[in-house]
């Protein structure tokens, strides 16, 4: 099943995908249908009680690593965002004046469902509630080498489009080979599978829950493959995953 | 009364005390970092990482040896206001490194060390403030907060150029390094205390892996 988190009628409601349509699914509406055009689409995220981890990773594809100039790296590259950077299916996001290269990252998202700690590969996607798209833009005119990637980069209001739906682990039955693809205006600019990421989820749940408790809720976005390209005000991106869903976004100038 | 806990994101700022800067100043021209940062260094201290009141932090997974470190974490409210401040004991693995993001070795279970409740006030309020840090009692480090490359109202400033803090978030200023650039260390068995006046204290018995 596809799951979103919308806003309509005055409040933020819980509904599921059905025949082309968003079915409300709890709440004074429950069981009305509503076009996808009626609603404003938030993260497909039930809330949580602590504030959402949210890892990311960088250079997670062989060839994205080489076209910024990287040996592969021998153990996942991470970072981590607030939640406060992202923003639903259909959103704007913020691109300043000044800057020079700002693109987009489209990424498989992991969605943890129970808590995961010490988990081994080979059990790793019992821990998955499913999976969703995420855009996490970055601003390479920001980049330093501190702590890299830094948070001017990677942690910005309205950069972490997410969505539209989140989709039942049990709807996705191979993760590790699915197409991704980015349009810019409607031209394919990105084009991968996540079969070529170098750490694969179940390897990425292992790693970090080695370390750390991964909470339900909790997100891991996994790399983006090559063909990155600027953005400018008025693009719309379109970062799609084959069986997840194609999450739309539209760059404004601030 | 039930301990407090931070509702929204916690941030940590990397290289905020002149000490430390002075000490990198000449490194940081060289090769991976290039030049100095300009913009705020930040983290992530993650959920897991909450450490509250009266609980102990347990050492595993193979780290043996961690860096204490004593901050002031600004506690925020409505329109990305500071409305209180905590003592925290920001604790991380020994790194020497600053190039690549921290995560190993800062967001591993237990890695903040909480206090039982916030002190209301404004940033000029601990501008002058003093941290002590004591390990089985004995003082081992004394940061000052005159002391800060960023003062409070720049740091919030700089970090809110890019991203907005929100309610419930907290910013820790950041955490100063000894005359040697290390940072005090605990081991299994040590009780490190955090003290400000007027704010509740980090107390924090370190546990070894039986």
């Amino acid at each position: 099943m596809k799951h979103a988190r919308i806003a309509w009628s005055g409040a933020i409601h819980d509904a599921v995908e059905a025949d082309g349509q968003l079915l409300l699914t709890q709440g004074p509406h429950a069981g009305r249908r509503v076009g996808f055009d009626e609603v404003v689409w938030l993260p497909p995220l039930a809330p949580v009680p602590q504030a959402r981890t949210v890892i990311a990773l960088g250079l997670n594809y062989a060839d994205h690593a080489k076209e910024l100039a990287f040996k592969a790296p021998e153990e996942p590259l991470a970072f981590m965002k607030g939640e406060a950077s992202l923003i639903g299916h259909k959103a704007f996001t913020k691109r300043p004046a000044e800057v020079a290269y700002m693109h987009y990252e489209c990424e498989l998202a992991v969605v943890i469902g129970r808590t995961a700690r010490r988990v081994k590969k080979a059990d790793a996607y019992d821990y998955i509630a499913g999976y969703t798209v995420a855009n996490d833009y970055a601003i390479r005119d920001y980049l330093e080498n501190w702590y890299r990637p830094n948070l001017r980069v990677k942690n910005r209001d309205t950069c972490t489009p997410i969505g539209p739906w989140l989709v039942d682990a049990a709807d996705v039955p191979n993760p590790m080979a699915l197409r991704l693809q980015t349009t810019v205006n409607g031209k394919v600019t990105q084009s991968g599978s996540t079969a070529d990421m170098i750490f694969d989820v179940p390897t990425l749940i292992e790693y970090f829950s080695s370390f750390m408790t991964l909470n339900p809720g909790d997100l891991i976005l996994t790399g983006t493959p090559d063909g990155i390209v600027d953005c400018q005000p008025g693009d719309v991106i379109v970062t799609e995953i084959e069986g997840v869903g194609a999450l739309t976004n539209t760059i404004v100038k601030v | 009364m039930t301990p407090w806990t931070p509702q929204g994101t916690v941030y940590g700022t990397l290289l905020n005390f002149c000490r430390e800067w002075d000490l990198w100043s000449e490194r940081m021209k060289q090769d991976p970092h290039k030049a100095p940062p300009k913009a705020p260094v930040l983290y992530v201290k993650t959920a897991n990482t909450f450490c509250p009141a009266g609980q102990d932090m347990l050492l595993q997974d193979g780290v043996s040896e961690v860096d204490i470190g004593a901050a002031l974490g600004l506690v925020i409210g409505a329109q990305a206001q500071v409305v209180g401040a905590v003592l925290l004991n920001d604790w991380s693995v020994p790194h020497a490194s600053y190039y690549r993001p921290p995560v190993k070795f800062r967001c591993r279970d237990g890695f903040l060390g909480l206090p039982a409740q916030v002190t209301a006030g404004q940033v000029q309020d601990w501008a002058a403030l003093q941290l002590k840090v004591r390990c089985n009692g004995e003082l081992v480090q004394t940061v000052q907060l005159g002391d800060l490359m960023r003062n409070m109202p720049t740091l919030l400033a700089d970090v809110g150029e890019f991203m907005t803090l929100q309610p419930g978030d907290v910013l820790m200023v950041g955490t100063d390094c000894l005359a040697d650039g290390t940072r005090p260390r605990a081991k299994a068995g040590d009780r490190v205390e955090i003290s400000a006046t007027g704010f509740a204290s980090v107390i924090t018995s370190v546990k070894g892996q039986p």
